[in-house]
């Protein structure tokens, strides 16, 4: 059981159950809150750090996957417990066209709402959440730290949810 | 504990739409997914040369495109490109070319390029400006993201991907690996 360390008084966020809701900074002066996106899918997107000395990290792939999510009408959110102007810094360096998300006051509150923080680290495991229209998890991975999960079991998660919806 | 339940797999086989060096009955397939303006894959390029000079005629080789368009602004008419050669019959030399030059992937370069390599560069030109072969670097990508390309360059050995370092020695040995494990299946 990977997930047994998660204290009884922490909400699990496991497939079927309500995603926990939560307001955070995504700029100095603007905030989301996932209450906000109910209606469209979305995916939350937790990993470490921005700054991730790669060209091909998390969330630059992402980046470049987000007309595939735009498919879906699914609205992406990754989230860390980085600050907001070190996102802004981050999201300017490597073009992102989509949120980041500060989880950083209180620290991690919201990745440890999710059962994905990681105390010793001090940061969020890499965790792909997908909620459905009507706010309810429907899908969780957890990656191994060191290795960035990709796109593909989201969009397979994503179908998933258009299936049950009667979609094409 | 089930860290790595499942093993990531290609989502679409190598087929004869794929730029492959190599035969079809090669033992193993190596699959990269690159960008052409990506330094780990201008760090990966002579570490391929090098395997498949040491496997010879039991390495197939097959390059797809992933370019990362947000972070390197040259990659996509780089990958349109190569395709652009490829239809003039020199994919690989222009995929030779393009890791070779990575510093310098202006249009004008890439036509310039297909001129040194003896194409109809008008023509070429005419395809980056069109983005003929737009369509055909999306799939690619598609097929990527579908696969689990997590990045670049991402490889795969007979269809599974290669999550463990890519340089010479560890990939070489999975190779020499998915060879054996080929010729016992076989």
């Amino acid at each position: 059981m990977p997930y047994a360390t998660a204290r009884a008084s922490e909400q699990l966020a496991l497939p079927g159950t309500r995603a926990p809701d939560f307001t955070l900074h995504r700029t100095p002066d603007q905030t989301v809150s996932l209450r906000d996106l109910r209606g469209r899918p979305v995916i939350l997107a937790f990993y470490p750090a921005d700054w991730s000395p790669v060209c091909g990290d998390q969330m630059a792939l992402y980046n470049e996957v987000l007309p595939e999510f735009a498919r879906y009408d699914a609205a992406l959110l990754g989230i860390s417990v980085d600050g907001v102007w070190c996102h802004q810094a981050f999201a300017e360096n490597r073009r992102l066209h989509f949120p980041l998300l500060a989880d950083f006051e209180p620290k991690g509150a919201v990745a440890q709402r999710y059962g994905v923080y990681r105390g010793a680290d001090g940061t969020s495991d890499r965790a792909l959440f997908v909620i459905d229209p009507e706010g309810i998890i429907r899908w969780r991975y957890v990656s191994p730290i060191a290795v960035n999960p990709g796109a593909d079991g989201i969009l397979r998660a994503l179908a998933a949810l258009n299936l049950k919806a009667g979609a094409p | 504990m089930t860290k790595r339940r499942d093993r990531v797999v290609l989502a679409v086989p190598v087929g004869a739409a794929d730029h492959a060096l190599g035969a079809a009955q090669a033992p193993v397939t190596l699959v990269e997914y690159g960008d052409f303006e990506c330094p780990h894959c201008r760090q990966a390029y002579p570490i391929v040369k090098e395997l498949q000079r040491r496997m010879g005629a039991r390495l197939r080789f097959v390059f797809r495109h992933f370019p990362l368009t947000q972070v390197h602004a040259h990659a996509e008419h780089a990958a349109e490109a190569a395709e652009a050669a490829g239809a003039q019959g020199k994919f690989w030399e222009m995929h030779d070319r393009l890791f070779e030059r990575q510093f310098a992937l202006e249009d004008d370069q890439l036509v310039e390029y297909a001129q040194e390599l003896g194409l109809d560069a008008s023509r070429v030109a005419r395809d980056l400006a069109a983005h003929t072969y737009e369509p055909r670097v999306r799939e690619d990508f598609s097929s990527g993201v579908r696969s689990g390309v997590n990045g670049t360059p991402t490889f795969f050995v007979n269809g599974i991907r290669h999550d463990a370092a890519w340089d010479l020695e560890p990939l070489a040995a999975a190779l020499e690996r998915a060879a054996q494990q080929g010729a016992e299946v076989g």
